[in-house]
């Protein structure tokens, strides 16, 4: 260790002391501070996020090969911040009635300190370490709402499912270590090239089980629906972006970094978790009358498509599922802001979709905002939430991969019937009778305002500079 | 030779405890046996030459299985006269334990001063001019410091977390208030009485 390699994890540094000092201020101040610790604590998030721009990358792993700052990592970092600035933003005023804590926006900053671990990670101990303390931080977000059973319930469900695939985790890290040799995700790799590799594969599978389960994918989605229902609003918004994308980044990394040998073996395995939660994510919608657990199954769905682009393997395949990390946040982030918007004049939050009906004469710039979301979301092509789309498939078909993406795009298809039936609701239903009084700041519905411009057409001005991004990014892994 | 018998002993009672101790029916037995799956774990740790990992996991683990086996007692509702009576039929399979351990200790040290055990190839060569304790201090804080002051981090978030969700305002709850406590003089909270015989207690 140098002061070299203090210098490049600068923004994490930051996320530890801003948080240490705002829990510090939190313990002895209280609640009464807790608007001004949130805005400190996205101000800290920005600060990290500026030294993350400044672009900085070391050659090789640091920290005795522990970590990695590479582009690729700093990409999903880019994404990671932003995403827990916005769900600090939108926080405050949705526990307005219950009171709002100080723990809460110190637990997020050190949730993404968790999540900056995990895509940093060059060792199977760091990946670890990085993920517990994300998930750690989010069992105790998802039941922070005490006297709320359905939270509660998320949270219990939550914790208890994610030891399991924690513990699933474990045992295969444990069995590629004994079979290898090594924790270290090069040491890893030269291990795959020695004999006995069965013993291996069958760490190989217990890892990406659990890791299946962090970012839900089909057989190991579960609790998505119920975690995603029972959190809290803010929360719930927060789970569906950033730790899905620190989680993936994760994926993407041990299986091209450690498990890059084995390349035919996992593609395999990613390949049928990638068609069976498009499938999956397209039918369990179909019957969901909660707009919460509706964006649950569409975030399953998406997780999917990105799988899509990582069984590929390729360069084109990796740069796609960045991109598509990108826009899957922004849409999800925009439709946790418009479900937000959604409480009516006594503040209680509105989540039935049937209550949505006429929502087009009431609030029509909401109503859009939403409807860009959906159109999005299904990929529908003028709109950019097709151009990752777009990307994932051509990269599977580049590598030969036409059955999965046959499959995607009858997922696809099937999966555009939920989104639209959420705008024929809002669009040409009668009025449900439910009245929706503007809330919110100026800041919120500007977010929105700009993430639905985004998603729209847009997003195509700016596909120049993100395939480059993404490009040099996925180049920094293979 | 001795260290590959003492392996072996220690791995098969070690696999066994760990299966009986999910077989058990009863919630006691399982507690012992889990004891007895830590002592051989220690066992082994101890052939490996790592004798302060040995040592933490009889202190840590076996000082954790108390107060398991206190919860245990407390939420699994179980009788304690039935517990107690049934001391005499449960005497054997105690002692039977006990037996075993003791036997293992003594054959776990015997070994133990015949030399680590050569099962394969070590992945990294163990330096034996210092302690077990100096070269885990040492690799804890040059390798893998980054990953021991997140791990700090995780126990900080945890301990947060608890208090977080168990620390909250409501009803009913008479909190400590050490100031009012200790303000309290003994003519406020005491009354002497010279009470006649044969006649009520006035309260």
């Amino acid at each position: 260790m140098n002061s070299a390699e203090i210098l490049l994890i600068l923004p994490e540094l930051t996320l530890t002391i801003g948080g240490l000092i705002l829990l510090m201020v939190a313990a002895f101040a209280g609640d009464r501070v807790a608007e001004l610790t949130n805005a400190f604590a996205a101000m800290v998030l920005a600060l990290a996020l500026g030294l993350l721009l400044q672009g900085h990358v070391a050659a090789g792993p640091i920290f005795s090969g522990s970590i990695r700052i590479d582009a690729f990592a700093n990409f999903a970092k880019i994404l990671i911040y932003g995403a827990a600035i916005i769900s600090l933003l939108l926080a405050p005023r949705f526990f307005a009635r219950e009171g709002y804590r100080s723990e809460y926006p110190i637990l997020i900053l050190f949730a993404a300190l968790g999540m900056s671990i995990m895509v940093s990670a060059h060792d199977l101990m760091t990946l670890y370490v990085g993920l517990e303390l994300n998930s750690l931080a989010a069992y105790v977000l998802a039941s922070m709402s005490r006297n709320d059973s359905r939270a509660a319930e998320a949270g219990l469900k939550y914790f208890v499912l994610g030891a399991l695939a924690s513990g699933i985790l474990l045992f295969g890290m444990s069995l590629i270590y004994g079979f290898t040799g090594s924790t270290n995700f090069s040491g890893i790799a030269l291990g795959f090239a020695g004999a006995g590799k069965l013993g291996v594969l069958v760490g190989v599978i217990f890892v990406l089980t659990g890791l299946g389960f962090k970012v839900s994918a089909v057989p190991f989605h579960m609790w998505t629906p119920d975690v995603y229902e029972g959190a809290p609003t803010p929360v719930t918004a927060f789970f569906a972006s950033a730790p899905k994308v620190a989680s993936v980044a994760l994926l993407v990394r041990v299986c091209i970094e450690a498990f890059g040998g084995a390349m035919a073996d996992w593609q395999q395995i990613i390949a049928f978790l990638s068609m069976a939660s498009m499938l999956w994510g397209a039918f369990g919608a179909i019957g969901q009358r909660n707009i919460k657990r509706l964006l649950a199954y569409s975030s399953i769905a998406n997780v999917g498509f990105m799988l899509m682009g990582l069984a590929s393997g390729s360069a084109a395949g990796i740069a796609a599922v960045l991109s598509y990390l990108l826009v899957y946040v922004v849409m999800t982030l925009g439709s946790f802001l418009a479900v937000l918007q959604m409480r009516k004049a006594d503040g209680e939050m509105v989540e039935d979709i049937a209550a949505l009906g006429g929502l087009w004469r009431q609030r029509p710039a909401l109503a859009l905002a939403l409807a860009i979301f959906m159109f999005s979301l299904a990929g529908i092509p003028p709109l950019f939430g097709f151009w990752p789309k777009l990307l994932v498939f051509s990269a599977a078909i580049g590598v030969g991969l036409i059955p999965l993406a046959v499959v995607g795009a009858i997922a696809s298809v099937i999966g555009a019937f939920y989104y639209l039936r959420v705008i024929k609701v809002m669009l040409f239903d009668p009025p449900s009778g439910v009245e929706f009084p503007v809330s919110g700041g100026w800041m919120e519905r500007g977010v929105m305002g700009l993430a639905a411009a985004y998603v729209s057409i847009f997003g195509f001005v700016l596909v120049g500079p993100l395939a480059h991004a993404t490009h040099h990014a996925a180049s920094a892994l293979l | 030779m001795m260290q590959i018998i003492a392996f072996y002993l220690f791995a098969t009672i070690l696999i066994a405890s760990g299966a009986l101790t999910i077989l058990a029916r009863n919630p006691v037995h399982s507690v012992l046996w889990l004891i007895l799956a830590f002592f051989n774990a220690a066992g082994l740790m101890l052939l490996l030459g790592a004798e302060f990992i040995a040592m933490l996991l009889v202190i840590v683990y076996v000082g954790a299985v108390a107060v398991l086996f206190l919860f245990v007692v407390m939420m699994l509702d179980i009788d304690f006269a039935a517990l107690r009576s049934g001391f005499v039929r449960y005497l054997p399979f105690g002692a039977l334990l006990a037996v075993v351990l003791a036997a293992e200790m003594l054959f776990a040290l015997g070994s133990w001063r015949a030399g680590g055990v050569q099962l394969a190839g070590r992945i990294a060569p163990v330096h034996s001019a210092s302690s077990n304790i100096q070269q885990v201090g040492e690799l804890l804080y040059s390798r893998y410091i980054f990953l021991f002051e997140a791990a700090g981090i995780i126990l900080l978030v945890a301990m947060i977390g608890a208090i977080v969700l168990t620390n909250r305002p409501r009803g009913g709850v008479r909190r400590q208030n050490v100031a009012a406590q200790n303000a309290r003089r003994p003519k406020d909270a005491v009354r002497l009485v010279n009470q006649p015989i044969g006649q009520g207690v006035e309260l």
